[in-house]
């Protein structure tokens, strides 16, 4: 560890234990996004929180800032119990956030003012922190003259205007192209090496891992579904980091083993009742990215096994890309994950060395095998009179169990691949599954 | 509500006067003696209204003008305050909305010139002696033509502010009254400032039809453009009618440059979106006024006044803080968790209970004052006159459409030509038909038409003008990669018609045909019955109902007729403009 600047026996600098986040279903049921988390944080750190989209980091984020409140477990900042928004922590947006209507220098002072921080100290404390963050001569720009990398360091200059003792950053530089993002880190891990930064501690949400090994002391990955803190990862390398070091690959390399380790990371709690097997969450994949995925694997390049993080880079995809993809063929058997490897199984190759109708065939014969949702509505379907299904229902059904945005993009992903089998179809007006063609 | 942003840009510029100054000096000193002199006018005794009666004389018209001109700008004052504290209302308290939002929906199905039949006596009695009660009356009455839409621009917005924004707001502890002025009402202020176009433009109808008004043995006679065309009609003097229509031309485009212009460019700036690509609007008396070296450090002060007033904390913070202290209690805590759980449902319980007593007993109230002076036979009638004035906007909205639809389409596919046909079309919008509703009777009394066939084209004068604009707009948004693919693939006539360009102006379309539709009902009660002298030509509908029976002054048919009037629109919007809208939406909507 570096940055050991104080080292306090005092209450940590913010410490939750044993957080839950639920929210009630109108079937009575309860939705758990957040379960069983505990994270402390402590003076000089940067630490990652890392995960897939919907583990719920970014609700545990909220958490902290005190913007949302949770179901159960103890929050505290310095010892003394959160209830709301407190001072001395300020967050970071991926979305920038910033008001529209207001100049750069209103931007960054209102948080100052929301306070009643006096003009000429809140006018002081603006200018340096346009300063520090690299933003001279914007002060009278509005946001939309500004390019994406100036708008997040807006964002960083108001949340560090008020001098907070944390920084939340929600994947801060996700919506940023590739340069710009990196420069930004590398000016932001500059400042913070340097100390120049008014802040003792940094909470970031990311999905790439590459840059929590880069930027962070410690990373807590996080399981899906609900969001557990499934493994927590110290990062000893010493700064500035190079992303070519074989220990920094090797790190990269253990992280993607650890979250394509399937079953453990989303351990379901045995005392919960059973859902259907048919509902299980789906990502919406076009089936053009599974049928892409098959053929690179296939290709003479990989002879049907890659190395994930190897495999990112080459197709310049995220891990919230690929995993998915991944994970869609794994569940059709198309393909097994394992230690950060993807390996095509003898289906895959079939699929990938097949004709347009052979792989449709094939499609269709695994969706039925190897999805209970796919195989539910076949089964509805077949047995119905009229050969419909309403998809308001089956949405309930679904919604039961997971969130409303997860039974919808569960029903769209089933859809998409069910036509691309012609194993059924979905008509939008009546809202309904049918078979295709039926008189 | 100006946020100037002076911190940068005010400090370095030098405050002596600059050419611009010369403009803008005298236009800001004239306005303002303008509203003075309009003002005192408007509190003068009522005598002395009742002895100089409306003359004629052209040269007096620019008075009249400017005391139109100023009612219409109190009511939208007046409006602005309503939308402010209603909207809020409804937006912040869930148990407000449930009762305020179908309230609100009701309101603006009631025909606009129904509101002032009840109105006048109240405000008559409120200010005796005086004109003012007579103005406060058509204010009324012009304000309830401009308010709903506003307000529920606003209630949407609010509703809707993004959440990224509202957790910075609540993550650096913004207090409401903060909250409210630095991030719900900019965000709202885009869709307000266009819905107060939209108001303005449905309002000078009304101006126009609440200067002069009978009801019972009370006729009200308020100087105005709006009286003067009762006193020329009555008069039987077709120059005069000239003269108002040109009055109202230079007010509509004076109110157009220098009120609305500025505000839509103003309020650019509002708008939510970080890609810097849009056309922005442009005015030149805004640019003007940017300009001036004079006013900008004459308004600084005020600017700075107004941004400090924004921030302003302005919470209960005491007796937050003393909850807390609540709160710190385990006991109490848990105290006040168990309260704020259990009786949420019991509350909402007896609030539905309260809402459904006080509904039962406004709607006993109403029949029963209906039937204190009408009975079924007036109902009957009422629903029969309602099919009839039903089937004239139906056949209206169709007639309209056939024509402007492609016209539109034309147009809007013409670059050049819709730029100049655009603002005409918004222009002819803002135009009260009425003025020329005495062109019209005249020729139907000259060739003895059958007014029940012929009164009816009146109804959509003024407002067919919405569906070609909007039509223009989509037509002009059409995506050109799809024009483009259209011609590759040879496909001409009817299929593209059907195919290609009708599905792409639907929504447009739907919004202006909507806003033709709500214009034809209200101005039925004028259309259906006009006079040109002593002559007076009445179609059979339920706007003639109404108008005859506010003449008659006989409350209990003027409730009867508004009831079901209100009651066919709000089965229109439901049963046929909501559906379309949503499929518009779903189906239609270019992404």
């Amino acid at each position: 560890m570096l940055n050991t600047t104080t080292s306090t026996v005092t209450a940590p600098l913010f410490a939750l234990t044993n957080v839950r986040q639920a929210y009630p279903k109108p079937s009575g049921q309860e939705y758990v996004v957040l379960d069983g988390v505990d994270l402390t944080l402590t003076n000089g750190e940067i630490v990652g929180l890392l995960g897939r989209s919907g583990s719920g980091k970014s609700t545990l984020l909220r958490v902290v800032a005190g913007l949302v409140r949770p179901t159960a477990g103890d929050v505290r900042h310095n010892g003394a119990p959160v209830d709301g928004p407190t001072d001395g922590i300020a967050m970071v947006f991926q979305t920038f956030a910033l008001f529209p209507w207001m100049t750069v220098w209103e931007n960054v002072m209102a948080g100052l003012k929301a306070k009643g921080v006096p003009t000429k100290e809140a006018e002081a404390r603006t200018e340096e922190a346009i300063d520090l963050i690299g933003l001279s001569g914007f002060e009278s720009a509005y946001p939309k003259e500004l390019s994406g990398g100036m708008r997040q360091r807006v964002g960083f200059a108001r949340a560090l205007v008020v001098h907070p003792e944390i920084l939340l950053m929600d994947e801060p530089f996700s919506a940023l192209d590739v340069l710009t993002a990196e420069t930004l880190r590398t000016d932001l891990l500059d400042l913070w090496m340097e100390q120049r930064l008014p802040i003792q501690s940094i909470l970031m949400v990311t999905h790439n891992i590459e840059e929590a090994v880069l930027m962070c002391d410690r990373i807590l990955v996080f399981s899906s579904n609900p969001g557990r803190v499934a493994a927590e990862i110290r990062v000893t390398l010493p700064h500035p980091r190079n992303r070519l070091e074989p220990d920094f690959r090797a790190l990269v390399d253990d992280i993607y083993a650890l979250m394509t380790a399937r079953k453990p990371l989303s351990a379901a709690s045995p005392d919960a009742k059973r859902p259907p097997a048919y509902a299980e969450p789906l990502a919406h994949v076009s089936t053009n990215l599974l049928a892409g995925l098959l053929e690179t694997l296939a290709s003479p390049a990989y002879h049907g096994k890659a190395d994930l993080p190897h495999l990112a880079a080459a197709l310049q995809h995220e891990i919230d890309d690929l995993f998915p993809i991944a994970e869609a063929l794994h569940q059709l058997g198309f393909a097994e994950m394992e230690e950060g490897d993807i390996r095509l199984t003898e289906p895959g190759r079939l699929f990938a060395e097949s004709g347009v109708e052979d792989r449709k065939r094939l499609f269709a014969e695994h969706l039925v095998l190897r999805v209970p949702l796919a195989a539910h509505i076949h089964a509805a379907l077949k047995r119905a009179a009229n050969h419909r299904l309403p998809a308001g229902p089956l949405h309930a059904a679904l919604a039961a169990h997971m969130s409303d945005g997860y039974a919808d993009e569960t029903l769209r992903a089933i859809t998409s691949w069910a036509r691309y089998a012609e194993l059924f179809t979905y008509d939008d007006e009546s809202e309904s599954f049918g078979f295709e063609d039926l008189e | 509500m100006v946020w100037i942003h002076t911190s940068v840009s005010v400090k370095a510029t030098d405050a002596a006067p600059n050419r611009w100054d010369v403009v803008a000096l005298p236009l800001v000193i004239g306005l303002l003696a303008l509203v003075a002199i309009g003002g005192r006018e408007m509190t003068a005794p009522l005598d002395s209204v009742a002895a100089t009666p409306v003359d004629l004389n052209p040269g007096l018209l620019p008075d009249y003008a400017l005391r139109s001109t100023l009612r219409m700008l109190a009511a939208m004052v007046a409006s602005l305050l309503f939308t402010l504290v209603y909207a809020t209302l409804a937006a912040k308290s869930r148990r407000a909305a449930m009762l305020l939002i179908p309230v609100l929906d009701v309101l603006q199905s009631v025909p606009v010139l129904g509101y002032i039949s009840f109105t006048v006596v109240f405000f008559l009695a409120l200010f005796p002696g005086s004109t003012l009660g007579a103005e406060c009356a058509a204010i009324f009455a012009i304000f309830t033509s401009q308010a709903w839409n506003m307000a529920f621009s606003v209630y949407q917005s609010l509703r809707t502010v993004p959440r990224d924004l509202g957790e910075v707001a609540q993550g650096f502890g913004f207090s409401g009254w903060q909250r409210f002025w630095t991030l719900e009402a900019p965000y709202a202020l885009p869709g307000l400032v266009w819905n107060m176009m939209m108001s303005m433009s449905g309002g000078w109808f009304f101006v126009v039809a609440s200067e002069a008004i009978t009801v019972g043995d009370r006729t009200i006679t308020l100087p105005g453009v709006g009286s003067y065309l009762a006193e020329a009609i009555a008069q039987q003097r077709l120059d005069a009618v000239g003269w108002a229509v040109l009055a109202m031309l230079l007010v509509i485009l004076a109110y157009d440059q220098l009120l609305f212009r500025p505000l839509v460019a103003w309020a650019a700036k509002f708008r939510v979106e970080l890609t810097g690509g849009r056309e922005a609007p442009e005015s030149w008396l805004l640019d003007l006024f940017q300009r001036t070296r004079f006013f900008r450090a004459l308004f600084a002060p005020l600017g700075r006044l107004l941004d400090r007033a924004c921030w302003w904390r302005l919470s209960l913070t005491g007796v937050r803080d003393a909850g807390r202290h609540l709160y710190a209690n385990r006991l109490a805590t848990t105290l006040m968790h168990g309260m704020k759980q259990i009786p949420n449902r019991t509350v909402d319980g007896a609030w539905y209970a309260v809402l459904a007593v006080a509904g039962l007993w406004c709607g006993w109230t109403m029949v029963a004052f209906i039937a204190s002076g009408a009975g079924w036979d007036d109902v009957g009638t009422a629903f029969l006159l309602g099919g009839a004035t039903l089937l004239r906007v139906v056949a209206l909205i169709v007639t309209a459409s056939l024509i402007w639809v492609p016209l539109g389409v034309i147009i809007g596919l013409r670059p050049r030509l819709a730029e100049a046909v655009q603002p005409a079309a918004q222009f002819l919008a803002a135009f009260p038909a009425n003025l020329l509703f005495p062109v019209a009777v005249v020729g139907i009394v000259r060739f003895d038409l059958d007014p029940d066939l012929w009164l009816s084209p009146l109804m959509i004068l003024g407002t067919q003008w919405y569906i070609l604009f909007n039509v223009i707009a989509g037509a002009a948004a059409f995506p050109n990669d799809l024009k483009e693919a259209a011609a590759n693939f040879h496909i001409r006539g009817w299929q593209w018609w059907r195919d290609v360009m009708l599905p792409g102006v639907f929504p447009y379309y739907i919004t202006g045909a909507v806003t033709a539709s709500g214009g034809s009902w209200n101005a039925s009660i004028v259309a259906e019955a006009v006079r040109w002298g002593d002559t007076s030509l009445t179609a059979h509908g339920l706007g003639g109902y109404i108008a005859q029976a506010t003449a008659e002054g006989d409350y209990p048919r003027i409730v009867l007729g508004i009831a079901v009037m209100a009651m066919l629109v709000i089965l229109f919007n439901r049963l046929l403009w909501r559906p379309l809208y949503a499929f518009a939406e779903r189906r239609l909507r270019l992404a």
